[in-house]
């Protein structure tokens, strides 16, 4: 309960943002799912971190003691609900081809498993990087001739939620090489810049100060390996490109748009920081 | 019909003749509350789940009245002694009329 994880403070001194050290919520606690599916948060750092940080964590680890039960059972799981429409939805015929998620891809628990774990992810036909959302997309008017989901919309986060389930308790695995390396590059270059009024980067919160309390908000490391989320705020799932739009907007700058390629590659290097950590999509946050 | 109504419900499977079991129930349904205004500023209609019935073999085991302010996808727990193996009938009553039921089955051993 009391173990220290954020790092202490350094000289840091941001105008009108103030970081505390207190810490509320149980970061040793282990994170098992249904009473079998246990969950790594807490592991090494992909190599690529290994100048920044020695341990990756799930922001599962920095919510309280309530919010964490949530997330132990499907049932209590609000997330869940989401993902059961969803369902129906993989199963629903739309479009001018006649066709349904499952004509092609059949039963969702066995096509999906393992994606979810791996995208974002380079598509060599397209000749960039997709995310999970684009490809979904993709598939609705292309093989489908249905129309374009919104981008981080409820349809859209339900389906990639059904779509993460079938990975749940597998370790994020997005590829960082080859063709897809200079979205990465790109990625990483967003995450060290800082934006905004407030003049903030993704890492002067989630990489110098998790663990420490920004206001009213305890920081995690910003991982995504829990997307898309169901917050308790607003009572619905929320995609990535949703909240990095949220942090963005908080650094008081213009925002990128959801499913843009700046955010597509914020996207795959965010994940790639996971590296290691179990999906765990829906996750539950406040 | 409101869109996305949705019961889930879990019940253990076994339970021995007598015990205490724990119940819970969720319905997926948005419980529009008849107070909200849309974006013209006309009133959005009431459509909530107005009542909540638990049988169990033909008894009553909960029978409530839900109110406007109960929030979005309701969620009941509750306790019940089950004294055989049976069914449970869990159903729920829309405003729009409409009912939505789901059975459990309970067995001794």
């Amino acid at each position: 309960m009391t173990k220290p994880m954020g790092k202490t403070l350094t000289a840091i001194t941001l105008a009108a943002v103030a970081f505390g050290s207190v810490a509320s919520a149980d970061e040793t606690a282990e994170l098992v799912v249904n009473g079998d599916l246990n969950m790594v948060t807490r592991t090494a750092a992909p190599a690529h971190l290994s100048d920044v940080l020695d341990e990756i964590n799930s922001g599962w680890l920095y919510r309280k003691d309530e919010t964490q039960s949530l997330q132990t059972d499907d049932f209590d799981n609000p997330g869940m609900i989401f993902v059961d429409l969803a369902q129906d939805e993989w199963d629903t015929v739309e479009g001018t081809e006649d066709k349904s998620c499952a004509s092609c891809h059949d039963d969702v628990e066995d096509s999906m498993k393992g994606v979810r774990a791996v995208y974002p992810k380079w598509n060599e036909t397209a000749g960039e990087v997709r995310t999970l959302a684009m490809q979904i997309n993709d598939c609705r008017v292309n093989q489908m001739g249905a129309d374009k989901w919104k981008y981080t919309g409820g349809d859209m986060a339900g389906m990639e939620a059904l779509i993460s389930v079938q990975s749940r308790g597998m370790p994020v695995d997005v590829a960082i090489d080859g063709p897809a390396q200079s979205t990465w590059e790109e990625g990483k270059e967003m995450y060290y810049t800082r934006t905004g009024q407030l003049d903030l980067s993704c890492a002067n919160c989630h990489e110098e100060n998790y663990g420490n309390m920004i206001r009213a908000d305890h920081l995690s490391q910003g991982q995504i390996n829990g997307f898309p989320t169901y917050r308790l705020k607003n009572a619905k799932l929320n995609t990535s490109h949703a909240r990095f739009k949220g942090c963005v907007r908080d650094t008081r700058a213009e925002t990128y748009k959801p499913g843009s390629s700046e955010f597509v590659a914020l996207e795959l290097y965010v994940a790639s920081r996971g590296n290691g950590l179990s999906v765990e999509a829906p996750a539950v946050r406040n | 019909m409101a869109s996305g109504v949705k019961p889930r419900v879990k019940v253990p499977k076994k339970a021995a003749a007598g015990d205490v079991i724990t119940i819970k129930s969720l319905i997926s349904h948005k419980m529009e509350s008849g107070q909200r205004k849309d974006k013209e500023g006309n009133l959005i209609p009431r459509s909530i789940i107005n009542r909540f019935t638990v049988e169990f073999n033909g008894q009553s085991v909960l029978d409530m009245t839900m109110e406007p302010a109960i929030s979005t996808n309701p969620y009941v727990q509750f306790e019940a002694t089950v004294p055989e193996a049976g069914d449970f009938v869990f159903t729920w009553y829309d405003d729009d009329g409409s009912v939505y039921d789901t059975t459990k089955s309970v067995a001794i051993g």
